[in-house]
């Protein structure tokens, strides 16, 4: 069983939720830039949250199908398809073998989340599947996807996928099957102008006072010389009060620093285990997906959260994820299934 | 543990960072390392993992986890912050602990080494000098970081510190020997960079493959050790 790869799209690679537990060897976290959009698609295939999933950016990728599957495909809508028709996002989808998907323009968002019941059959590195492309690790030969490549797909299927598959399957006349239900999801995907909610960084009192107004008054935008490692952001200028030299700490997904030429950088899954510069901010972990989904060009709005409304914002967000895997399972045992 | 220089802050919503004083020296490095080895054996429930770096050793955790594994009303950083607080008062620095000694063959200068001249010029040295100079100190490993395995190595003479490129290297290739003004490190992965290169070891610093993909860890004790091109060659013969 395998997908095989027409067209790589702009910037393809297997992500899961990343290396964890490596960071104290200098190792990379990576994984899925919008982790929510990630999970939700493995559970509505029956995966585990964490299985590995293909992220594409911008520009989809054209994969032909080479056996039948339960697919799923969240996150930002790079309008995928199956010969004329468009597959929603967000519902399982059981898909005929030999069938071609393929991706058209980005509506909205910027990165599609593809999973595929059983998950990869791709060797791990230090235990994630997910591609480091710097040091050239992980998911396939450490490197985006190519025309030509073949992804083994596991065919360990979960009771939730054999199911579904059995079902969409009787029900198929199509080359593909789409019930008529989807998950709810409460993130939602960026606009031109996206609130992105804040802590105070470690060192944010070392922040000249204006700088400090600039922060929360102010839009920036992304700037085009963003990637999977951090989002640079042009508009104004932010400067400390005191130059006191910063200690080379850890730093954290989401950590906003501040070179010497002021213009900040919010770090993101590939960034580096420690970092020099001072930190004004820290994105919290809510708010992630949103940004991710946002591109070069957008438009960011700060507005400060405290660090207690952001653990309480963590919570509910994963209680949501626990409502959906439970009315999956409830979809599932349904006595008339739809 | 005393705690009058310890300072405890949240780095995000996800971790802590604790930071133990803001000079890097080796008494504030072993209380750094106490902690980390405290946490190694002693992960409390919803730990995720800890980066020990100069000063600091930052704890990552999942909230969830945290209240799950409390019975108290606290929020989950307060939880952390408590359980923190309470392994720094039985921690134990004057313990002496064993470093692990580490030597990194070195081949320098040539090919391998294309700024071992600017080293000697900058500090009126001759080539040689520069290689006796680096090759007889103690280095400590401060910390890994910037790349994997890569270290931040204290202890280097500052009769051979030179300033970084003024026009960066767009790929130093992994194993390079360098200096940056007072530090002296070896590159881990293929990398763009300004330090001086003066040398290149035929070890692996990061090891993908392996169960501790770091050659070294904080806490090292390491010693570069001159070898000749023929040498150098041996080793990578070996290697692979």
């Amino acid at each position: 069983m395998s997908i095989k790869v027409l067209r790589p799209g702009l910037l393809t690679t297997l992500q899961d939720l990343g290396r964890v537990g490596y960071q104290k060897y200098g190792v990379i976290v990576s994984g899925a830039m919008d982790p929510y959009s990630l999970r939700i698609a493995n559970l509505l295939v029956g995966n585990r949250e964490d299985t590995a999933c293909l992220e594409m950016t911008m520009q989809g990728a054209t994969l032909e199908v080479e056996q039948d599957t339960l697919m799923a495909f969240t996150g930002g809508q790079l309008t995928p398809s199956i010969g004329n028709y468009q597959i929603p996002l967000w519902r399982p989808v059981f898909v005929k073998r030999g069938s071609v998907i393929r991706f058209g323009n980005c509506a909205s968002g910027c990165r599609t989340y593809v999973a595929v019941a059983g998950g990869f059959d791709i060797l791990p590195v230090m235990g994630s599947q997910s591609t480091y492309l710097r040091a050239k690790i992980g998911g396939l030969d450490g490197r985006a996807l190519q025309e030509g490549d073949v992804l083994p797909v596991s065919k360990e299927l979960s009771d939730h996928a054999k199911y579904f598959m059995n079902l969409f399957k009787e029900k198929a006349e199509k080359s593909f099957y789409l019930p008529d239900w989807r998950v709810r999801t409460s993130v939602t995907l960026p606009n031109k102008e996206t609130v992105i909610r804040i802590l105070p960084g470690t060192h944010y009192d070392t922040f000249t006072e204006a700088s400090k107004e600039r922060l929360y008054n102010d839009a920036f935008q992304i700037s085009p010389q963003s990637d999977r490692m951090g989002y640079r952001l042009d508009g104004s200028e932010l400067a400390r009060s005191e130059a006191s030299e910063v200690v080379s700490e850890a730093v954290a997904l989401g950590t906003v620093q501040v070179p010497a030429d002021g213009n900040p950088i919010i770090l993101l899954a590939d960034r580096q285990t420690t970092g020099g510069y001072p930190r004004i901010a820290q994105v919290i972990s809510v708010d992630i997906p949103k940004l991710a989904q946002m591109k070069p060009g957008d438009s960011i709005q700060f507005s400060e959260v405290t660090l207690e409304e952001a653990q309480q914002l963590y919570m509910e967000r994963e209680s949501e994820l626990k409502k959906i895997k439970k009315g999956l399972y409830v979809k599932r045992h349904e006595k008339t299934p739809s | 543990m005393r705690n009058e220089q310890i300072f405890i802050q949240p780095l995000s919503d996800t971790s802590i960072i604790i930071t133990f004083g803001n000079e890097i020296d080796e008494k504030i490095h072993l209380q750094v390392q106490s902690l980390s080895k405290y946490l190694e054996q002693n992960p409390f429930k919803g730990f995720v993992e800890y980066v020990s770096a100069f000063t600091s050793v930052t704890v990552f955790y999942d909230p969830l986890e945290v209240l799950e594994g409390s019975n108290n009303e606290h929020s989950p950083y307060q939880i952390v912050h408590q359980t923190i607080t309470s392994a720094l008062g039985k921690l134990q620095t004057e313990v002496g602990h064993s470093s692990r000694k580490i030597d990194i063959p070195v081949c320098y200068g040539g090919e391998f080494g294309e700024d071992l001249e600017v080293v000697a010029d900058h500090n009126n040295l001759t080539t040689d000098q520069v290689i006796e100079i680096h090759s007889s100190g103690d280095y400590l490993v401060y910390m890994i970081g910037f790349a994997p395995g890569f270290p931040y190595l204290g202890g280097m003479s500052k009769s051979i510190a030179t300033p970084r490129r003024s026009n960066p290297r767009t790929s130093i290739p992994k194993g390079s020997v360098g200096i940056a003004g007072e530090q002296t490190g070896v590159y881990s992965l293929d990398t763009p960079g300004g330090w001086q290169i003066i040398g290149k070891t035929p070890l692996d610093l990061f090891r993908p493959e392996d169960d501790t993909p770091s050659l070294l860890q904080p806490g090292d004790r390491v010693q570069f050790k001159p070898i000749t091109e023929a040498e150098y060659h041996k080793y990578k013969e070996k290697i692979t």
